[in-house]
């Protein structure tokens, strides 16, 4: 399929099944009481507009998933890059940041209130402890597998270890790297919105919480509406830029 | 075939490079490994020399001691009288794999080792210009290696290396992954660029075809452990291009290497049977 035509049915796609859907609630194939109409989340994304401040959670969301995000960027590849230039803490380290990434890491959230409060910090560092892992696991795959050859036309021109890393192993690496960083946001994100679902507080993992706390399964899935739309807008932006990228 | 008259054949007491009972050793697995054993020569100033032998004889090594990449056990290598020791400044380096950088444009990857050394912007896209015309490549400036043949990317790495007027050049089995017709060819822009710019010259080579068709003198080596087992004075007419290869001279110059090749050769095969069959 030609990629305008893919566009194209991923534009039609999600109506097709919206509509398909409403007509199977109408007629009695799912219950109207545990799946709303979607034309009733549709209408009620007006009362959430005025009444609970969807944009003002939309953009608290938004700025402390692009604050984690810069943390988790900065900080996994700086972490990334100590694993492989230090080889041996490297392989001693990675299955343990390996065992860290799988584990139910949400569990935690906690802690974070104890160490930071019922603030955005604990939610900011929830979502980096969350997004870390494949950053750094990444970083360290993309700096150990630089081709020799490439290291080697940058010895043979006499070039510094700086001029090295910023010249060739980083730049050679970067896809690599782009990849755990992509992987670093959604997991951020994920974090993110759960501690704001699991506290109550803050942007729309919060505003989740309180409609369905309420019992109002239109306007709940209207704010779920928005989640998702805010996770598509952080993978379109980075596949976008991995493929400036490569 | 043109007249032997356009260029003059080096000075051989003018050793540019002096390998003096050059050894190299490794440990391996399976005990010390000695990949170059006393190995001598000498390559006269500005001229042309290869070194052809089987795989695994150690062709690489001599080119990664001279480029300064490895350290030999004992001997002494000597580049315009010092001891090489570490990548040398005057020494341009090509590699076998292509080492094209995948990030940057052609122009951006011959620039590379001027914006290494911090000059200006516009001279170095004025000098990277000015040898991407020299291997061939005008025009396409702004493509990225992935969008160029294997051929074109080893030109682009012949560019780079060129940029920052090496003296002394080597050159690792650059061309071993062409087809042979495209090999001739860019053999003629070898030969066309080394008339030009009078680098000495050391090229890396499994090709008896290259070998003549581009050396002064050709260095055969033995299967392990390297040694150097014969030096033959290619007596061709300068400037070479590919036609040579239809003379009687350079038939005779391939049967005369490929006599003390082939025994090494032969060597090389069963020694790696015998490793398939272990």
């Amino acid at each position: 399929m030609r990629p305008s035509g893919a566009l194209v049915t991923g534009i039609i796609a999600p109506f097709l099944f919206l509509y398909l859907l409403e007509l199977a609630i109408g007629a009695g194939l799912i219950s109207r009481f545990a799946v709303p109409f979607p034309s009733d989340v549709l209408a009620a994304i007006p009362g959430l507009v005025r009444e609970n401040n969807l944009l003002g959670r939309f953009a608290s969301t938004l700025g402390m998933a692009s604050l984690a995000g810069l943390l988790i960027c900065t900080l996994g590849v700086a972490l990334g890059a100590f694993l492989a230039r230090f080889r041996r803490i490297g392989i001693a380290a990675e299955p343990l940041v390996g065992a860290f990434a799988a584990s139910p890491m949400v569990l935690a959230y906690a802690l974070f209130l104890v160490f930071f409060g019922r603030n955005f910090v604990a939610a900011v560092a929830f979502a980096v402890v969350g997004g870390l892992p494949p950053v750094i696991l990444k970083t360290r795959e993309g700096l150990s597998t630089v081709r020799p050859v490439f290291l080697n036309v940058g010895r043979s021109l006499g070039i510094s270890s700086r001029q090295m890393f910023f010249k060739i192993e980083l730049p050679a690496a970067l896809p690599t790297i782009f990849t755990g960083v992509r992987l670093g946001f959604v997991f951020g994100l994920i974090h993110l919105i759960a501690f704001e679902f699991l506290l109550n507080f803050g942007g729309l993992g919060g505003l989740v919480a309180e409609l369905a706390e309420l019992y109002n399964p239109p306007a709940t899935m209207a704010a779920m509406l928005f989640v998702i739309g805010l996770s598509a807008m952080v993978f379109f932006v980075l596949e976008r830029a991995q493929r400036w990228i490569r | 075939m043109q007249p032997a008259t356009a260029i003059k054949r080096p000075d051989e007491g003018d050793a540019y490079v002096a390998f003096d009972n050059v050894s190299v050793s490794f440990a391996s697995p399976r005990g010390t490994v000695t990949a170059l054993e006393d190995i001598t020569f000498s390559i006269p100033r500005s001229s042309f020399v290869s070194v052809i032998g089987p795989s695994g004889c150690g062709k690489s090594t001599i080119f990664n001691v001279l480029g300064g990449l490895l350290r030999q056990t004992s001997g002494t290598v000597r580049v315009d009288g010092s001891p090489v020791s570490g990548a040398s400044k005057g020494a341009g380096l090509v590699f076998q794999e292509d080492s094209a950088f995948p990030w940057r444009t052609v122009l951006d990857n011959v620039a590379f080792p001027l914006e290494l050394r911090g000059v200006a912007k516009d001279e170095r896209h004025s000098r990277a210009r000015e040898f991407i015309k020299l291997v061939g490549l005008t025009g396409f400036e702004g493509k990225y290696p992935s969008e160029l043949s294997g051929g074109m990317r080893q030109r682009v790495s012949l560019a780079r290396t060129l940029v920052t007027e090496p003296a002394l050049l080597l050159m690792d089995e650059p061309f071993a992954a062409l087809d042979e017709q495209t090999r001739l060819l860019i053999g003629d822009k070898i030969s066309q660029i080394h008339h030009e710019l009078k680098q000495t010259t050391l090229l890396i080579t499994h090709n008896i075809t290259e070998a003549v068709q581009l050396s002064d003198k050709v260095l055969v080596m033995t299967y392990r452990p390297g040694r150097i087992k014969s030096v033959i004075d290619i007596d061709l007419p300068w400037p070479r291009s590919s036609e040579v290869v239809g003379s009687e001279a350079f038939g005779a110059y391939v049967g005369r290497i490929w006599q003390d090749l082939r025994e090494e050769a032969s060597r090389g095969l069963e020694d790696a049977s015998r490793g398939a069959a272990a």
